[in-house]
């Protein structure tokens, strides 16, 4: 079948089998590998990317479910060779350790942000419920969603000021 | 793990998507958001020959009062369930359900027409709706049937669809201030409910305490009847058939069950 | 400035953030173009006899390359156990005759694409003719039924004597108790599974792509399972998405994808599902321990057992042997007169053990955390005040415990005051008063571990513990570091950098770690058993010490000076005449000519031992058993701290782990040997929403076995977290009669105990 995305602010058209998973179309079909497969039953939230601007597990979205969509991965977040603020908080905070969960860890963080741009400890806790993470014991990830909340309203009210 | 192989239609209209479930037969399957039926294809416990992708039609997806219900569209994601004004203000036990499905990414996706086709009993829709006494507009060739919550959920994963009819829509009653409660039981975050209980005035559905969602109907009666809510939910298991897993077996699941719905009757002020 | 100490942001993190990490499923390489695609099928059921493997139909399935069986196999050696085990539990590297546990790889398919092999895969058909499974501990020592018939038992080792335990151990005693407790399997669940990729090249040596945590180990293994000699092997170690434990060596597994590379005569790549990756990969801990422990009412600890089975799997791997660790440690930090404890390990029809952070050692504290507080609750003692009426008095010497370890340093008490003041443990005591006099169903629980563990240890009297780095100064002004160490999350690329910055003046973010690529760094120890700072970090040290050394010369060269007139400016990162700044020479020209390079190999006089307290606050709702982790307080002192950000992070990723462990996480077989906790959705894996922030103290009791001062601090949290939240657990429901919960304090089982507590009252 034939699929047009758009991936990263790209337009592509691709042939594709229906069965092809969203997750494997981004790493196999456009290279685009931060993305990872970490389980089997749609848990793990490591293969987590923006869909039209919210968070989804890709690997529960058929290819051809997401034709005629945008697609935002890691790779597209920053701007130029820049880190986004999201991922600039996760590095200030040590919120990555061997960095599988990252991607995933970070496109959920963003979408959490864009519909709770305050968020307590608690809601983001609640918020990344679907993201696992093995090396980091949670802690520093919350302190860098914390970070990232506040550095965004610390900005707002320069801009507004 | 990946789905076994299979054809893919995108309907261009319900009456579209119904000439194809009519004729493809039951090797064919909605897809709606698919975090219902992808997962079970991916671990190859379902393995329809064709998906019929209604996900996109504008038609099914949408949330509106009309008179003193709520209407809303079967592929409705839960996240639009969950933050919607009119939902949150005359059927609050809805929107509560439906943001408590899985994690914020499945909730971006899942739709209720998904999770009611379903049917899983451990689910958090099925009962609400059930609680609320709801019911699915069924859409066949015919034309449109309602089916009242109570007797939609057929059995195990089983529900009164034919394979030949798609849930056009959702509708319950509109009930602005009706005291409500909700419990859902789990042992790690996004997990199904060990035990789940949905309570609006005087109405107790339960999850996961038998084949499909269940009403207490024992201790909806004895509440009916005047007893105190702690007596009330002394009766909680009556009529039930839970099962047993990892996470509890039957004695703990009754107690549960108990616990619950007494907690979940405090809750409605 | 010292960089040492101080919060150095990771120099890794950019492109682990933006492009992401390339583990070994994103390897894009030459040498793999064309690979194929190797999958497994593995056996449904726990034990049988294979009768017959019909592979026809996988064979004609679409995109299929080869099907392969145990009868394909037969050029590769036998796997034999190591000599302290029963040495007739070997078995194929395929199953041939029998399978042992679900799970257990009966073939492998090879595709062209990878979607075609999870359809072929399903076309295997064997043939099975059923056996009983052996799945609890009392039924595999029972011997009834063998998994190995040859080895006449289901023991594969033994560690002490049973039959030289003291029945007198306990006679002085005021005050005896005795428990039979579990420590219960889990799995350790990296996000990233098991993977390979493999190449053979003209020269007839293969290349393999493999997540591990030592890449000159995993060559062994690989070439062991393989009958190769290790020069024919070449490891490469990409990004490795976690390892716990669970990734040293070779599996079978990842010698198969070789094998198939060179049958086939083109690259092979294999990437294990998490189904797999749950029954597959080795699991850890899973150990029945009965503790039995005596002393006075005054609270004086006199005489502790340890009693231990260990479940080492279907197949003897390192699993077997932990127990050996578990009973080093038997005493842990306590100065108890009289200890004495003893182990066997059986085989059982359910997946293979392995290591899994801490390996053997949080079982040990564990158990002897549990008998203190059944010790403490027997005479009706608070347990903070009975641990430290026993913890060893402070000592910079070094101490020998009856057990064979040698403690290096360690202020037992000073740590468990400083996690009482920082958990306000007084006030906690009170606000329980508070709820329990009130009734509250909502109970609070309190609870204590004191631990000290073993890191860095070498491999016995014969070989100290030693490893090796390479510091290299380019003449641009560049540094690269080769070590001996695999981190996988650690961050040693900035650790290492960090060690030379220190000694050579040239920026972290100049400096490039190497690590992993076994042609380039033939020997080495990996990452694993916390070892990597204190030798690896010390080697690296060293060698840019050693190589300061060998500079000088060549700049007495240069400017005509007496070597011993020189000074080196870290600053400058320039040799200076004494007295003459302006006579100096940069590092970096000094490796224009000939290069500028030391290669050395620290040897430390043995193994270290951190230690630590940890308070853990719990609120157990009395109606349901479920428990809620509220505060996690930590003291983890493992000497000298090189970088807080690095430290703090392994600190907390191992109390979750060990928190996970106590209340949230279980390995589940049902009687017939079947996983009920295959995937992520029934494996309870901890999630952001079960465990608090949490609250660090710091405490750093140098080692004198390092310039450093440094211990090991990657497993510390683990082997705290799981004793401190589980005796929580039973302090908040203490009041109510409970004694014991076995591990994980699952919502059913606090309720049935407290049920239980309830009917015996």
């Amino acid at each position: 079948m034939q699929v047009e995305l758009t991936v990263n602010g790209q337009q592509r058209s691709d042939e594709v089998e229906p069965r092809l998973l969203l997750v494997h179309y981004l790493r196999e079909v456009c290279g685009l590998r931060a993305a990872n497969v970490g389980c089997d039953t749609t848990s793990c939230g490591a293969c987590t990317v923006l869909l039209n601007g919210t968070s989804v597990k890709s690997c529960t979205v058929l290819a051809v479910q997401a034709s005629g969509q945008q697609v935002t991965t890691a790779e597209g977040l920053a701007a130029d060779d820049g880190l986004h603020p999201v991922q600039a908080a996760f590095r200030q905070e040590h919120g990555l350790q061997c960095g599988f969960c990252t991607p995933g860890m970070v496109m959920a963080a963003v979408g959490l942000l864009s519909e709770n741009p305050d968020p307590t400890e608690a809601e983001v806790r609640e918020g990344l419920e679907g993201n696992f993470c093995r090396c980091t014991g949670y802690h520093n990830i919350v302190r860098a969603v914390l970070a990232a909340a506040k550095a965004a309203r610390d900005e707002q009210a320069e801009v507004g000021a | 793990m990946i789905p076994a192989p299979f054809d893919y239609v995108a309907a261009e209209s319900t009456t579209h998507a119904l000439d194809l479930l009519g004729s493809l037969g039951e090797d064919a399957k909605l897809l709606a958001g698919g975090h219902s039926l992808l997962p079970m294809m991916k671990l190859r416990l379902a393995a329809p020959s064709v998906l019929v992708d209604i996900g996109r039609l504008t038609e099914l997806t949408g949330i509106r009062a009309e008179g003193d219900e709520i209407v809303i569209g079967a592929a409705t994601p839960h996240a639009m369930l969950a933050t919607s004004e009119l939902v949150r203000a005359d059927a609050p036990l809805l929107a509560h359900s439906a943001g408590r499905v899985g994690d914020p990414q499945i909730r971006h996706r899942g739709t209720i027409g998904g999770s009611l086709a379903h049917a899983d009993p451990a689910a958090d829709l099925p009962m609400a709706l059930v609680a609320l006494g709801g019911s699915v507009d069924v859409l066949g060739r015919d034309g449109t049937r309602r089916v009242a919550a109570g007797d939609f959920f057929t059995g195990f994963f089983e529900t009164s669809l034919e394979p030949d009819e798609l849930i056009a829509a959702v509708r319950v009653p509109r009930r602005p201030g009706a005291g409500w409660g909700y419990q859902k039981f789990v042992r790690r975050a996004n997990d199904w409910a060990i035990v789940g209980v949905a309570a609006i005035d005087g109405r107790i559905a339960l999850a996961n305490m038998g084949p499909t969602p269940l009403r207490a109907r024992a201790a909806e009666q004895a509440l009916a009847g005047g007893a105190s809510v702690a007596d009330a939910a002394e009766l909680a298991a009556e009529g039930t058939e839970p099962g047993e897993d990892v996470h509890a077996d039957r004695d703990y699941r009754r107690h549960l069950a108990r616990v619950l719905v007494r907690r979940a009757l405090e809750q409605r002020t | 400035m010292s960089i040492l100490g101080t919060r150095v942001l990771r120099t890794e993190d950019p492109r682990f953030l933006t492009s992401g990490g390339v583990y070994t499923e994103d390897v894009v390489d030459e040498r793999l173009a064309g690979a194929c695609h190797v999958f497994f099928a593995r056996s449904p059921v726990a034990h049988a006899r294979i009768q017959a493997i019909d592979v026809s139909a996988a064979r004609s399935a679409p995109g299929v390359i080869a099907v392969f069986t145990g009868a394909d196999l037969s050029d590769l050696p036998l796997i034999k156990p190591g000599p302290m085990f029963n040495r007739q539990m070997t078995r194929p590297i395929l199953a041939t005759d029998k399978v042992r546990f679900v799970g257990d790889p009966v073939a492998i398919v090879v595709t062209e694409q990878p979607y075609q092999g999870e359809d072929a895969v399903e076309l295997v058909d064997v043939d099975y003719e059923p056996l009983p499974a052996v799945i609890d501990f009392e039924d595999a020592v029972s011997d009834q039924v063998l998994l190995y018939e040859e080895a006449g038992t289901n023991v594969t080792a033994s560690f002490g004597d049973a039959s030289a335990l003291d029945e007198h151990l306990f006679d002085e005693c005021e005050v005896v108790t005795t428990r039979t407790i579990l420590n219960q399997r889990v799995a350790p669940a990296p996000m990233e599974t098991r993977a390979a990729a493999a190449a053979w090249g003209e020269d007839g040596r293969v290349t393999a792509w493999i997540p591990n945590q030592g890449a000159q180990g995993t060559r062994g293994g690989l070439a062991r399972l393989l009958g190769l000699g290790p020069e024919q092997v070449h490891i490469i170690t990409p990004d490795v998405g976690g390892a716990f434990g669970a990734k040293f060596g070779a599996d079978p597994e990842h010698a198969l994808v070789a094998w198939v590379a060179r049958r086939l005569g083109r690259p092979a790549r294999w990437t294990e599902t998490r189904y797999e990756n749950l029954v597959a990969m080795t699991h850890g801990r899973a150990q029945q321990q009965t503790v039995t422990i005596g002393g006075k009412r005054d609270g004086t600890v006199l005489a502790y057992r340890l009693e231990i089975i260990q479940d080492a799997g279907a197949h003897v791997r390192i699993g077997a042997m932990l127990p050996f660790l578990t009973m080093l440690m038997t005493p842990g930090p306590y100065k108890i007169p009289r200890a004495e404890s003893v182990a066997r390990s059986v085989v059982t029809t359910t997946t293979p053990i392995g290591a899994y952070r801490g390996a053997g050692r949080p079982e040990a504290s564990a158990a002897l955390e549990r008998a203190i507080d059944l010790f403490a609750a027997e005479i009706g003692a608070d347990p903070a005040d009975v641990r430290r009426r026993n913890l060893l008095p402070p000592f910079t010497e070094p101490h020998r415990t009856k057990f064979g370890a040698l403690y290096d340093t360690g202020d037992y008490a000073a740590a468990l005051d400083k996690v009482l003041a920082a958990a306000g443990y007084d006030e906690l005591r009170q606000e329980q008063a508070e709820r329990r006099a009130r009734g509250d169903t909502l109970a609070l629980g309190i609870g204590l571990a004191s631990y000290v563990e073993i890191t860095g240890m070498g491999d016995g009297e014969e070989s100290p513990p030693q490893e090796n780095a390479t510091v290299e100064v380019h003449p641009d002004g560049t540094a690269t570091i080769l070590t001996g160490t695999s981190p996988h999350g650690q961050g040693h690329a900035t650790a290492w950098a960090m060690l030379a910055s220190e000694e050579l003046g040239i920026p972290v973010d100049k400096i490039t770690l190497k690590w992993g690529d076994t042609d380039l760094i033939p020997e080495g120890g990996g990452t694993g058993g916390s070892r990597s700072l204190q030798h690896g970090g010390s080697a690296v040290r060293q060698a840019a010490q050693e190589l300061i050394e060998v500079a000088r010369e060549r700049a007495a060269g240069e400017l005509e000076a007496n070597p011993a007139d020189l000074r080196f400016d870290v600053e400058r990162s320039a040799f200076e005449v004494a007295g003459d700044p302006d006579a100096s020479v940069p590092l970096a020209s000094l490796a224009s000519g000939e290069r500028l390079l030391v290669r050395t190999v620290f040897t430390a006089p043995g193994a270290t031992f951190p230690f630590g307290s940890h308070v853990a606050v719990v609120e157990v709702d009395t109606e349901t058993g479920k428990v809620v982790l509220r505060r996690m307080v930590t003291v983890d002192d493992a000497g000298f701290v090189l970088n807080p950000l690095l430290a703090e992070g392994q600190r907390h990723g191992g109390i979750a782990q060990g928190a996970a462990q106590a209340f949230v996480e279980e390995v589940v077989y049902d009687g017939d040997g079947n996983p009920l906790t295959a995937s992520f959705a029934d494996y309870p894996f901890l999630s952001a929403t079960e465990v608090p922030s949490f609250e660090l103290a710091d405490m750093q009791t140098l080692t004198s076995y390092n310039p450093l001062g440094v211990k090991g601090i990657g497993e510390a949290g683990s082997i705290g977290a799981t004793p401190a939240v589980q005796n929580a657990v039973i302090d908040a429901l203490a009041h109510l009669g409970v004694r014991h919960i076995d591990l994980p304090a699952s919502p059913q089982r606090v309720w049935q105990a407290i049920q239980a507590a309830r009917e015996n009252a």
